[in-house]
């Protein structure tokens, strides 16, 4: 699979690295040279195939790292807005067909995904599994985890 | 109208003051704790603490009942979400978005932010409505074929000076637009006859724009100097 990664911190890098390992052609793009230089430090130079320095909202930099034959495109920068609206650049105008986006902000997160955009919210995610580790109660699914936070009730919920 | 403007910047700044003149009710909603403590003795309760990209906060300022949101930080990013969150979630009928970088201004679009502003001279145009003098304004967002308009402030020796409008020799593709004389502004007609203090208005094509200063103000004329604009 073609995979675009917006964002190479430490969850960008890592997944860059797992997806690279298992065969995958992976581009990331930073706006900082940096974060390469801290990726390859921790994973060896081959964590991905190509990256890409610049802003991950400019149309000519996305398709520098490829989005107009990627099959995914995950933003996982530490701005949910830019999160967000890369997302919706790679659906309405590249067309990619899976996109996710991280967006830490539980309601925006909600709210989006209500919109139609896959949006994994970490913060809910991590604090729902953290709570049944504290409690000692059996792990739940993933969208059980990411409408920890929802403020909605269950047959209201956009589901993932 | 209830406007929320989302951003205390320069333009934020001054946005909400020329509302505020106008007797519109506004909320300014800025991050910047220390900013909203320095405009707090001005504005009052008008400016509050805030991320304006966080739906808490939206609620808090009432967006479900504004009339249009601005949205008008330092990023793109900020601007478009404000604007996406105001009319999907609280559909709010106007959102007016600043955007910083003019490459970013399709991507408005694309999202449905059909109301941009990317540049902020343009806003400062707007509030100050001043005209620039001695040079030429290329109005590219009349979306017409080039035109430009020129400004010349005719002297006593001034060739157009003293004389009637149909008189005066103006190259292939010019018309004499308005005069601004003394506080008012006379819509010229042939028989008009134009004064020296006259700020004339014209519109030309690029190419006869130099041909219609000579014809105004004389070959060779210095430029008067600009107002800020």
């Amino acid at each position: 699979m073609r995979v675009v990664i917006l964002g190479c911190g430490r969850v960008g890098s890592t997944l860059a690295a797992i997806l690279t390992r298992e065969g995958h052609q992976v581009s990331v793009i930073d706006r900082d040279q940096a974060s390469f230089d801290k990726a390859t430090q921790r994973l060896g130079p081959d964590f991905a195939q190509e990256t890409v320095r610049g802003i991950g909202i400019d149309e000519d930099i996305l398709r520098q790292a490829g989005i107009e034959e990627a099959e995914v495109f995950v933003a996982v920068t530490s701005g949910d807005n830019t999160n967000i609206v890369a997302a919706q650049i790679a659906r309405k105008r590249f067309e990619v067909p899976k996109v996710l986006a991280r967006v830490y902000d539980p309601i925006r997160a909600e709210a989006y995904r209500e919109a139609g955009m896959k949006t994994i919210c970490t913060t809910a995610l991590v604090a729902g599994l953290l709570r049944d580790v504290v409690l000692g109660h059996p792990l739940r699914s993933l969208q059980e985890y990411l409408d920890t936070t929802s403020t909605k009730p269950p047959h209201e919920r956009a589901s993932g | 109208m209830y406007v929320i403007v989302v951003g205390a910047g320069k333009v934020g700044y001054y946005l909400t003051r020329t509302l505020i003149a106008e007797e519109h009710e506004v909320t300014l909603i800025e991050k910047d704790a220390s900013r909203v403590a320095q405009l707090a003795s001005e504005f009052g309760e008008v400016v509050v603490v805030g991320d304006g990209c966080e739906v808490r906060v939206m609620e808090d300022v009432g967006m479900g009942r504004a009339d249009c949101v601005v949205a008008v930080t330092g990023h793109d990013e900020d601007n478009l979400i404000v604007c996406q969150m105001a009319q999907r979630h609280f559909r709010v009928p106007r959102q007016i978005a600043r955007v910083n970088n003019p490459k970013n201004e399709p991507i408005f679009h694309l999202l449905g932010i059909t109301e941009t502003v990317a540049s902020t001279r343009i806003i400062y145009s707007l509030i100050d409505q001043e005209v620039e003098t001695g040079e030429s304004l290329l109005l590219t967002a009349l979306k017409l074929r080039k035109i430009v308009i020129v400004t010349a402030d005719l002297a006593l020796d001034s060739p157009a000076a003293g004389h009637m409008v149909k008189d005066i020799h103006l190259p292939g593709e010019c018309i004499l637009a308005a005069i601004i004389r003394e506080d008012h502004i006379l819509l010229p007609s042939g028989t008009t006859r134009l004064e020296s203090g006259d700020t004339v208005i014209g519109v030309a094509t690029p190419q006869d724009q130099q041909g219609l200063r000579d014809a105004l103000v004389g070959v060779g004329a210095p430029s008067p100097p600009r107002r800020a604009g």
